[in-house]
């Protein structure tokens, strides 16, 4: 089995899709023959032809209004938003349409397309290229919202959402396309061929959505995760040696709350990692969630470790970022409390 | 600072307001006939005057003049006055059932007739709309069930969007109309995407999208404009100046400035420029569109140059921003008035077929209208269970929907 990176594996995915399925196509802003600025995207136009995969105006409304319009033709276009900071634009054509065609038509019309959008800091990209706005999706009924953190997932998970016939956002941490970066921001990163998950089929296998994994085991506290800060949080239980229980929910809607509250029914304790802002951001949710499930259980206040409420500064990336020393802090508060 | 100009804000504003008497006479109108019909593969830059100018075919007589007459036979003619007439009662019907209490809200597309119907006959069967939210005419040209329209407009037991949706936003994709969003401007893009499919899979069917003159100033017209003209969609966008966008004249959009057909020249679009009340115009401009997207040419933009002889919606009252006789100075006359005198004129027609078929409509109308209202009328709850409110949200009902519902208690 090859050893690839996210990038790689994103790339697989769509490839082996393009080949099954005629209807499936991919643009976007230099998506075509560059093969876009972070390569997902690399040689499927010389494979599959100019019409196959193509590149996009600047103009994320229009590239997401045309996916619509394709859509609702029957093909399932895979189109790319170049940072998810860029995606406002298209915003309207998201919520108010993509969303809600199937269920203002009762049926009549669907809307089978995945957007792309590589998402997320840690790069230095400041405040227009470092922003998580996965809440932002979440919290519009009829868009599922997906976001892998490793190769094997995000292969699997693309195919699923390709396959899906309810519009997918599919949010791509662009820190850990080439390794499961865990915070660490002054060591090397060690590349994905150095770990299990690299391992990734060539052809066609699906990671369904709405199904949590547990990456760790453990039986002090859940650590719930997803992105980049699975790694994190990993790295956070290593160093504190508090023995948590990391999961990766891979998908925030549909979500899998089943895995979630049986971990924390488990281990009494919670604490929530993100890295967008946190009023209102998804840990909210899930801490809505948990505690409805999980009341009598919890020993503890659930703890959330997210980004700041601030823009995304550029200079102050590692102030910003929930690096693996907030969340152990995070971990201890939960302990003690 | 010598010799500078003081800045000064300018605000559009209309010629007339309540109380003006309305005069239209400097208003720049082509003579019938007068414009030139180019080859459906003429560069948009070979065609630009066709931007300014107004193609028309009807002259105040009724006689149809010129190279864009598209000389349809008398049959179809009828057809077309027909479509306009049965559209005009079934406005009026409804409009009268919203006053009646019987649904919420309800817009009618009086005056401007000619549009979605002459476009439904020169589209094909099998081409897909994109329209806004007064194109009835279309599904009623296509010979949508009028029963079904009401049956949305009163979000009865039959309605076949399941009550979802503000009155007259309805979807049948059987009949190539697409799910109306209420958001201004959003299928004007979609339709240049699903042209972009229909050519990626080497169909020959075609879109075609409407807007208004005041939703021109949304993104999505910029969308649909430059996606149209990079990937030469085979799409028709049309833009209905009916010159009022609920309360601002068309000047707010920029109308004053140029014409909206002039915004396709930049893209490299061909613009036509059409008198909206003249059937045979617009049947004519809509021909030539259809002919250049079908031949694999690309897109075309038409302006539609009419006027919206009654309220924005139920909602509103026009009397309290122009003068309520605008309508009746209008110069471009009324579209059912204007074919019927045209047939008239060819002998194919006469005032007591015409008083004939004002009633067959009105009939068709009430009978309709009595079968709907037999499924319930709004506030009625005749609906089939408020549990159907979670369906169609995804295709498969997620575990959190499922919860909801339960908890809902239906």
């Amino acid at each position: 089995m090859p050893a690839m990176n996210m990038i790689q594996a994103l790339n697989s995915a769509l490839d082996v899709m393009m080949t099954r399925d005629p209807n499936v196509l991919s643009f976007g802003e230099d998506a075509g023959y560059f093969g876009g600025v972070f390569r997902v995207t690399d040689g499927l136009q010389k494979k599959h032809g100019l019409t196959r995969c193509f590149d996009a105006p600047i103009s994320e409304g229009g590239i997401v209004a045309t996916a619509i319009g394709m859509g609702t033709y029957g093909l399932r276009p895979v189109i790319e938003i170049q940072f998810a900071d860029y995606i406002y634009p298209g915003f309207d054509q998201i919520v108010s349409e993509a969303a809600r065609i199937r269920y203002r038509s009762a049926g009549d019309f669907s809307v089978p397309i995945t957007i792309r959008t590589p998402y997320g800091g840690g790069i230095f990209g400041g405040q227009t290229h470092s922003q998580s706005p996965e809440a932002l999706f979440a919290h519009v009924a009829g868009l599922k919202t997906v976001i892998p953190a490793t190769p094997y997932d995000a292969k699997g998970l693309l195919i699923s959402a390709i396959e899906d016939d309810d519009p997918v956002i599919f949010l791509e941490p662009k820190r850990i396309y080439n390794g499961p970066f865990d915070g660490h921001h002054d060591r090397p990163v060690q590349p994905w061929a150095k770990f299990a998950q690299s391992e990734v089929p060539e052809g066609h296998y699906t990671v369904p959505l709405g199904k949590a994994a547990v990456v760790r085991e453990g039986k002090d506290l859940t650590v719930i995760a997803y992105g980049t800060m699975v790694h994190v949080a990993k790295a956070a239980a290593e160093d504190s040696g508090i023995d948590a229980e990391v999961i990766d929910i891979r998908s925030i809607v549909p979500l899998d709350i089943a895995t979630i509250a049986g971990s924390v029914k488990k281990t009494g304790r919670c604490v929530i990692v993100h890295e967008a802002t946190r009023t209102s951001g998804f840990g909210a949710e899930i801490a809505a969630q948990v505690q409805e499930h999980c009341f009598y259980h919890l020993e503890a206040p659930i703890e959330r470790v997210t980004g700041w409420d601030t823009p995304y500064p550029h200079a102050f990336e590692w102030h910003y970022f929930p690096g693996p020393a907030r969340v152990a802090e995070g971990m201890r508060r939960a302990m003690e409390g | 600072m010598r010799n500078r100009t003081k800045l000064s804000l300018r605000v559009p504003e209309p010629k007339h307001r309540p109380g003006d008497k309305p005069d239209f006479s400097a208003m720049a109108i082509s003579e019938p006939g007068e414009v030139r019909r180019p080859e459906i593969d003429a560069h948009a830059r070979d065609i630009s005057d066709l931007a300014f100018s107004l193609i028309r075919v009807l002259d105040k007589t009724g006689k149809a003049l010129g190279p864009w007459n598209p000389k349809l036979d008398a049959e179809t003619l009828r057809r077309g006055l027909k479509a306009m007439l049965l559209t005009r009662a079934f406005d009026e019907r409804m409009f009268r059932a919203q006053r009646q209490g019987k649904t919420s809200f309800y817009m009618k597309s009086t005056g401007e007739e000619a549009v979605p119907v002459a476009q439904a006959f020169a589209l094909d069967r099998g081409d897909m709309c994109f329209p806004s939210y007064r194109q009835q005419g279309l599904l009623i040209a296509r010979g949508y069930p009028l029963v079904e329209m009401m049956n949305q407009i009163y979000s009865n037991e039959r309605d076949p969007i399941k009550g979802r949706q503000l009155p007259i936003m309805y979807s049948s994709k059987a009949h190539g109309f697409f799910t109306i969003s209420g958001n201004l401007g959003t299928q004007f893009p979609q339709a240049v995407g699903w042209a972009m499919a229909s050519a990626y899979k080497g169909d020959d069917r075609i879109a075609a999208s409407w807007i208004g003159d005041g939703t021109t100033a949304e993104g999505d017209f910029h969308y649909a404009c430059t996606f149209a003209a990079v990937y030469r969609a085979p799409v028709i966008l049309n833009v209905v100046n009916n010159q009022w966008a609920i309360s601002s004249f068309a000047g707010i959009a920029g109308g004053d400035e140029s014409t909206f057909a002039s915004r396709g020249i930049g893209y490299g679009l061909p613009a036509l420029r059409v008198d909206g009340n003249d059937f045979l115009a617009v049947y004519a401009a809509t021909q030539w569109a259809v002919e250049r997207a079908r031949g694999n040419l690309g897109a075309t933009l038409i302006e539609h140059f009419t006027y919206r002889a009654e309220g924005h919606s139920t909602s509103d009252d026009p009397s309290r921003y122009r003068p309520s006789d605008e309508a009746k100075a209008w110069p471009l006359g009324d579209p059912v008035e204007r074919l019927k005198q045209h047939l008239i004129g060819l002998s194919e027609w006469s005032e007591e077929q015409h008083a004939a078929a004002g009633k067959e409509a009105l009939d068709q109308v009430n009978a309709a209208n009595k079968e709907a209202m037999s499924s319930g009328t709004l506030g009625e709850n005749r609906l089939p269970g408020a549990a159907t409110m979670f369906e169609d949200v995804y295709k498969d009902m997620p575990e959190h929907l499922i919860r909801q519902r339960q908890q809902m208690g239906v």
